[in-house]
């Protein structure tokens, strides 16, 4: 299986919603991250502020980091390679990228499946 | 000798906790010092950024532990909470320093420029000395005139917040920023922990003022404390002006009176802790003969003298708003550490402003609305409003969930639920209504007695920076205006910052401005409250209150304050217009 690393930009925590407004790409982010890893998928994310090492330590991330700035993270490599940049994937590329069997975007577990019915 | 509850049989660990200025360094070095003298080999550990326990023994302690000559058993140890924070950025920043862009690093730099890093970086230097046997296995007791806040202990405590955090340095869970950079394993945080819930080991006392609203806020962090399992707790009210001082001065009495209202009426959840009373001493607490003295219950002969020392002439509040009045609207946001009395003297600027005819707003965060209330509909042209965290905090959750988590599925609307119970939350939804609601001041005052912490107002830097380069790009004539623009204008903002004149409040002021200059605001002006040098006294402790006052406030005008006032010591609360106006200086 493919491992997937995500280079987040200098977050004070990765949903966001310690922001002065909440990121929507960020909630749905962590979400979708929070569903892939439990169908298996390997992921690893890292946050600039936190782990500055991790980008300089890797070559395409830095060369990244020099040529565009860290406005353009987040940064997505599927085994080293780059594979997204500048904003986050969705359910169907991660299930893509990992070769999981892609389910239905939405979960329709119970009534409650992100719909407002309850 | 000494029957002081809090002394009686003490466990290893000892902590102090109190607002700054109530004397919780003194009587931790004093506890030491009896500790010592009975036999015992002690460490006092000082984070107190005015410490002056190096002054106190005669020595310069630092960052080491270093035996004290003069009291055999003691010796003390000093801790910079800012110089741990700036080590533990270094750690991170410093291996990628001219590895990564320039302005990239000084992005992560700004990031672990919050409060919460700060405390964080302080409480890994106190795991150490609650963990580490080698480093502390002489000592009896050792001794912190600081306790870490219910705030780190959480973050220590959330559950899953380590899970594959430490150990395998993946970081997923929110929140979790400034532990990145913590050297220290999973284990001994959890060991810290524990050795700080178990009333074996360890002892907290709680140090307040015989003051409403100091003994509100001990019972707060009583509350909050107990319920992470510091169960094992002590109240010391200090300072208490002794009854036989009293006489015939007439703010003497007053004081008095409301000293013992004030215990009488403690807190409800605080009646139940064993409780001290230190009373005021006619000297100052420098030096070992002084704090020796200072845990003894013995009454000591104290006069009330003929001689008067007569009220020093000093700018009062109304000259101020003089001033402030001049522009016709505009935000005027009173800022100081809990307990200064805000609120009161942002009530006082609001009925100056309203009585001279200005539409004015005020505003209060204050969870003691009595003295407010009480001013709603008063005045034609003020208004008077309460930002109330807990119910902003609700609605902002309810509102995040509704709309940034509407598409979510279950799964991840629990994730973002567990997320939204981070301590920042309060922050950002009180901030919010705080926008909300200076927009007002383009038309009218709006007078506030709270305002963003720091580590909001460098989230709020980040938005500002945004918003310039937005403007920047959309050429000059743009009209976007971001709060940050409009606190840093002081055609629009005016922040007063309130002290008192004590040494500990005139730090923490000098820091607090310090920091909003760090965010590009320039306070307008200095108050300084409850002074006993703007008035006249008799008691020979309030005279020597009064003499000491006179230092900290000459160093306010020459090294801080732009320009000032000071209000004084009042015989009674402030409560209605007429006691507001009074305070102000207004005849």
């Amino acid at each position: 299986m493919s491992t997937i690393h995500i280079f987040d930009p200098a977050l004070c925590c990765s949903t966001g919603v310690c922001g002065v407004d909440v990121d929507q790409q960020l909630v749905d982010f962590s979400a979708d991250l929070d569903w892939a890893k439990q169908n298996g998928a390997q992921i690893e994310r890292f946050n600039l502020a936190q782990q500055p090492m991790a980008f300089a330590e890797n070559a395409v991330v830095k060369a990244f980091l020099e040529r565009s700035g860290a406005e353009a993270l987040p940064l997505i490599l599927v085994d080293g390679e780059v594979a997204l940049a500048g904003r986050y994937p969705n359910r169907t590329e991660l299930a893509r990228w990992t070769g999981m069997v892609a389910t239905e975007e939405k979960s329709e577990s119970g009534c409650c499946g992100g719909s407002r019915c309850c | 000798m000494t029957e002081l509850d809090f002394l009686d049989q003490p466990p290893r660990f000892l902590f102090f906790t109190g607002k700054g200025g109530v004397g919780k360094t003194s009587i931790a070095c004093a506890t030491a010092i009896q500790l010592a003298d009975a036999g015992r080999q002690v460490l006092l550990v000082s984070t107190d950024p005015a410490s002056n326990v190096g002054q106190v023994f005669g020595i310069s302690i630092g960052n080491q532990i270093t035996p004290i000559a003069a009291v055999a058993g003691l010796a003390a140890l000093e801790i910079d909470p800012q110089a741990a924070a700036q080590a533990y950025r270094d750690r991170i920043v410093g291996p990628v320093r001219g590895v990564l862009p320039e302005t990239v690093v000084k992005g992560i730099e700004e990031q672990l420029s919050g409060a919460c890093t700060t405390e964080i970086a302080a409480f890994d230097e106190f795991t150490a000395l609650l963990t580490d046997s080698t480093l502390t296995a002489d000592y009896d007791h050792i001794i912190f005139d600081t306790a870490p806040t219910g705030h780190t202990i959480r973050l220590l405590q959330l559950p899953g917040a380590w899970t594959g955090f430490l150990d395998e340095g993946k970081g997923d869970a929110s929140c979790l920023g400034p532990l990145a950079g913590l050297e220290k394993q999973r284990s001994q945080y959890k060991e810290a922990v524990d050795a700080l819930a178990d009333p074996q080991r360890s002892r907290l006392i709680l140090v307040a003022r015989a003051q409403q609203s100091t003994l509100r806020e001990v019972a707060r962090t009583h509350e909050e404390l107990d319920a992470i399992g510091l169960t094992q707790q002590y109240l010391v009210v200090n300072g208490i002006l002794p009854e036989a001082e009293a006489g015939q001065d007439s703010l003497a009495i007053a004081i008095c009176q409301r000293e013992q209202r004030a215990l009488a009426e403690i807190p409800e959840v605080l009646k139940t802790l064993p409780l001290d009373c230190i009373e005021l001493k006619p000297f100052n607490l420098v030096g070992l003969a002084a704090l020796r003295q200072l845990l003894t219950t013995a009454l000591l002969t104290s006069s009330v003298s003929e001689v008067a020392t007569q009220a020093i002439q000093v700018p009062n509040l109304a000259k101020l708003v003089d001033e402030i009045a001049v522009d016709g609207h505009g935000l005027v946001m009173l800022m100081g550490k809990g307990g200064v009395g805000k609120t009161t003297l942002a009530a006082a600027v609001a009925v100056e402003l309203a009585q001279r005819g200005l539409p004015v707003h005020l505003t209060t965060s204050d969870p003691a609305a009595n003295l407010t209330e009480t001013l709603n509909g008063v005045l034609d042209n003020l208004t008077v409003s309460r930002i109330d965290p807990h119910a902003e905090t609700e609605r902002y959750c309810q509102h995040v969930l509704e709309s940034k988590g509407a598409n979510l599925d279950a799964p991840g609307r629990a994730l973002l639920e567990e997320d939204l119970r981070s301590p920042c939350t309060e922050e950002i939804a009180v901030f919010q209504a705080f926008s909300r609601i200076i927009r007002e001041a383009g038309k009218k005052f709006v007078v506030m007695d709270t305002a963003p912490t720091g580590h909001t107002l460098l989230l709020l830097d980040a938005t500002g920076a945004y918003h310039r380069e937005v403007s920047r790009q959309m050429g000059s004539n743009s009209h976007y205006l971001t709060p940050m623009m409009q606190l840093q204008d002081p055609k629009q903002t005016k922040v007063l910052l309130v002290t008192l004149a004590e040494t500990t409040p005139v730090l923490e002021a000098a820091n607090l401005q310090a920091d909003l200059r760090r965010a590009g605001i320039e306070p307008w002006a200095w108050v300084i409250n409850n002074s006993v040098a703007a008035t006249t006294v008799h008691s020979s402790l309030l005279r020597q209150r009064a003499a000491n006052e006179l230092q900290e406030i000459d160093a306010i005008v020459q090294q801080y304050a732009p320009r000032y006032a000071v209000v004084p010591l009042l015989r009674e609360e402030p409560v209605g217009v007429d006691r507001l106006l009074e305070l102000a200086g207004h005849h």
